[in-house]
């Protein structure tokens, strides 16, 4: 009987894996077992299934019906908009990060005076809007009485920089980009929220707040990033200004969300 | 600025300036189609290697591409040029250097192709790289030998060390351990046990230093520890008297850049010094560890020159030009690491990362690769087989190496232990002498000095599990 024999053995055999004890003290891939110097069979298809499901949903195209529906479905009456960046596919939104954070040429906006306007953009993630964008929608509309909010603005091929001209278009004292966030291995629905206080071209990152990893049941949940959220944008708009001058909240964006 | 030509198919192609040769001339990738300087068409691009072969390699040493009275890193490299090492390729052309360099790799004479390190300047060997292909990058590569030392000996020939990087999304002590431990009962961690803090604190960092230091003390392992934190911050770890093997510092191929990391040579200096001081080594005394990556500049908006944007790669080589006056003992490029507007898919990143290695090693570096992919770029484990596997046989120093594939904290895929194993096995190569002797001690070699496949009641799994109970 060979050690790799014997191995699995003692990881079958009852009272306990013996590895257990690094396999429980990590999220980490360890203790994996190996056939030969390789990841045995399973382990190497869990990983490529991992890597699968973020790809994909790189690249999967927003389906706006299927936003709206859920929007509906949520019990958000907000009118909804369409626009596009000046990236024509993925391809080149993927490539041409500076064409993500412009709109195209034709885009026309209804203008007026807001308080804030809300940006659903398909990002990195596409389907972590679809997942997650009409519950976090429902969640802050409730905690925000009072406030006039622009129609909502699905966003094609976008980057968390294309609220800008949005915001300013519609009017709007403040803009929140709900994103879809680089897929990670195991998290391939993440949406993130970035709040930007008089949006204009031309706005740093350093002028953003983030909220991140919005991701029921395995992240932070609607009411909670909701709570987040609202309180941040009571703050913002008592300051007049977003980003690093809001205190205790991340500011930094992820890698490649800009 | 001299304008340059040439006619190509009957076509005359006119190129501004060298900036504009050396970035026409590249091979595609999508950083420079970003910034805008890229080849418009096959042809150009041939045309301008065409050009770019021409140019006598003194050129360089005239003609900067970053300015002078600008940019440190332009008077770094041109105030420590060496004449006397560059003298043996001082006549030649870009294309002619490319044909002496792949002679005397064909000859074996590694003293010749390594002696001339301090006499290249970071935009010679840029150019060289540029009218190489893949295999020609492979074969130079192998016939270089840049050996540093600190506890381990890194960069022998037959040898492939790895970084094992055992990081954590909260820094959680025992969730570290258990990676760590992973890595060396897999045979990984020679190069050194290298962690990203999530945290990038004073506090945080002498912790994660205490820890590493205790799992090396405790099984007297011949390596060395690295917490990749700011150099600031590792300058106070020292102060505050915590074992630190290795500064570590980002670093970009201009001021502009190194600014954006938040560092400057004088600093980094400081704490090379400081880390000298400590005398943490048994076989070497190179203390200093540098990563790099193809876009980093122009991710910062750091990348002009004289006469505009220059290409990613030729930023990329004289980042080496900065890491190697620190005598570091570690330096890898993060090649698929910062996305697909740098380097789109596979393709790309393969010929970045074997740029990377033989440009780096050329100018005198230790040089590993980071060999890894992000899910937005078009590369999968297919690619990194093929670049892992290519660097092994261009003699790479080393690659990292985390549990899986999958660093649980960065959101990225590099190399698994595994990997590391295949590519030893595959290539014939072997770990850093010291941490091989370790692992046989450990009794985790078969016959072969293979790395063994342990049961859980295997003496040596027996006493690496039991540091991970709490």
């Amino acid at each position: 009987m060979t050690d790799r024999d014997g191995a699995e053995m003692a990881i079958s055999a009852p009272g306990g894996d013996p590895w257990a004890v690094l396999r429980d003290a990590t999220r980490a891939r360890v203790a994996l077992g190996r056939a030969g110097d390789g990841l045995p069979t399973s382990r190497e298809l869990e990983f490529r299934a991992a890597h699968a499901a973020a790809r994909d949903a790189v690249h999967t195209a927003l389906d706006a019906d299927r936003v709206r529906t859920a929007l509906t479905g949520a019990g958000v009456g907000l009118d909804v908009l369409e626009v596009h960046s000046q990236a024509p596919d993925r391809a080149t939104y993927l490539q041409r990060p500076d064409l993500g954070r412009r709109l195209a040429p034709d885009t026309e906006l209804p203008g007026g005076a807001y308080d804030l306007a809300l940006v659903l953009a398909d990002g990195l993630s596409p389907r972590a809007v679809h997942e997650h964008a009409a519950g976090t929608v429902a969640a802050v509309l409730d905690r925000l009485p009072g406030w006039s909010v622009a129609p909502l603005v699905l966003a094609h091929q976008a980057r968390v920089a294309l609220g800008d001209p949005v915001g300013e278009a519609l009017g709007a004292g403040i803009v929140v980009v709900l994103v879809g966030e680089r897929p990670g291995l195991s998290s391939a629905d993440s949406l993130g929220l970035y709040l930007t206080h008089g949006p204009r071209p031309g706005r740093a990152d350093s002028e953003r707040n983030c909220i991140s990893n919005v991701r029921p049941p395995h992240g932070l949940g609607y009411a909670q990033a909701a709570d987040t959220l609202a309180a941040l944008l009571q703050a913002s708009r008592q300051l007049g200004a977003s980003g690093v001058v809001l205190k205790d909240e991340g500011t930094s964006l992820p890698p490649g969300a800009g | 600025m001299t304008v340059r030509r040439t006619t190509l198919g009957g076509h005359t192609h006119e190129f501004r300036s060298l900036t504009d040769v050396l970035a026409k001339a590249t091979p595609a990738r999508s950083g420079d189609v970003l910034a805008g300087v890229a080849a418009e068409s096959q042809a150009q691009r041939v045309a301008a290697q065409h050009v770019l072969a021409d140019v006598p390699l003194a050129t360089f040493l005239t003609e900067p591409v970053v300015g002078y009275d600008e940019d440190d890193v332009t008077r770094l490299i041109l105030d420590t040029h060496d004449p006397a090492a560059f003298t043996p390729v001082a006549s030649l052309t870009v294309g002619e250097f490319r044909d002496w360099l792949l002679a005397r790799a064909a000859e074996r004479d590694e003293a010749a192709i390594s002696g001339l390190a301090r006499g290249l300047t970071p935009e010679m060997v840029a150019a060289v790289s540029k009218v190489m292909r893949n295999a020609d990058l492979v074969a130079v590569a192998r016939r270089t030998r840049v050996v540093t030392g600190l506890r381990s000996t890194l960069g022998l020939p037959g040898r492939l060390a790895s970084r094992l990087q055992p990081n954590h999304p909260t820094d959680d002590a025992v969730g570290v351990t258990a990676s760590i431990l992973d890595g060396l009962l897999h045979g990984s961690g020679d190069a050194v046990i290298g962690i990203n803090p999530a945290t990038d604190s004073p506090a945080q960092t002498i912790a994660l230093l205490e820890l590493v230091d205790a799992v090396i003390s405790r099984y007297e392992i011949p390596t060395q520890s690295c917490v990749l934190a700011h150099v600031t911050t590792t300058l106070r770890a020292m102060e505050a008297g915590a074992p630190v093997d290795l500064v570590f510092a980002s670093v970009a191929g201009t001021q502009a850049g190194n600014r954006g990391f938040g560092i400057t040579l004088d600093q980094l200096t400081e704490a090379r010094a400081g880390a000298l001081e400590l005398g943490r080594g048994t076989v070497g005394s190179n203390v200093t560890y540098f990563e790099t990556g193809q876009g980093s500049a122009l991710s910062a908006d750091a990348h002009h020159g004289v006469d505009g944007p220059v290409d990613q790669q030729t930023l990329e080589c004289r980042a080496y030009g900065v890491a190697r006056h620190f005598d570091p003992l570690l330096v890898n490029t993060v090649v698929g690491f910062i996305g697909p507007e740098y380097l789109y898919d596979g393709k790309q990143v393969i010929r970045a990362g074997l740029e990377d290695h033989f440009c780096g090693k050329l100018l005198g570096l230790p040089m590993g690769v980071d060999v890894c992919y992000t899910n937005h770029t078009d590369v999968d484990g297919d690619d990194t087989d093929v670049l892992t596997l290519l660097l092994g046989a261009a003699g790479c120093a080393f690659v990292i190496a985390v549990p899986g594939s999958d660093d649980v904290m960065l959101h990225y895929q590099s190399l698994s232990f595994t990997d590391v194993l295949t590519a030893r096995s595959v290539l014939d190569l072997r770990p850093a002498p010291e941490f091989e002797a370790w692992l046989a001690m450990m009794d985790l070699l078969d016959d072969d000095g293979h790395v063994r496949e342990l049961t859980p009641e295997a003496p040596a799994a027996r006493a690496l599990l039991a540091a991970a109970r709490p």
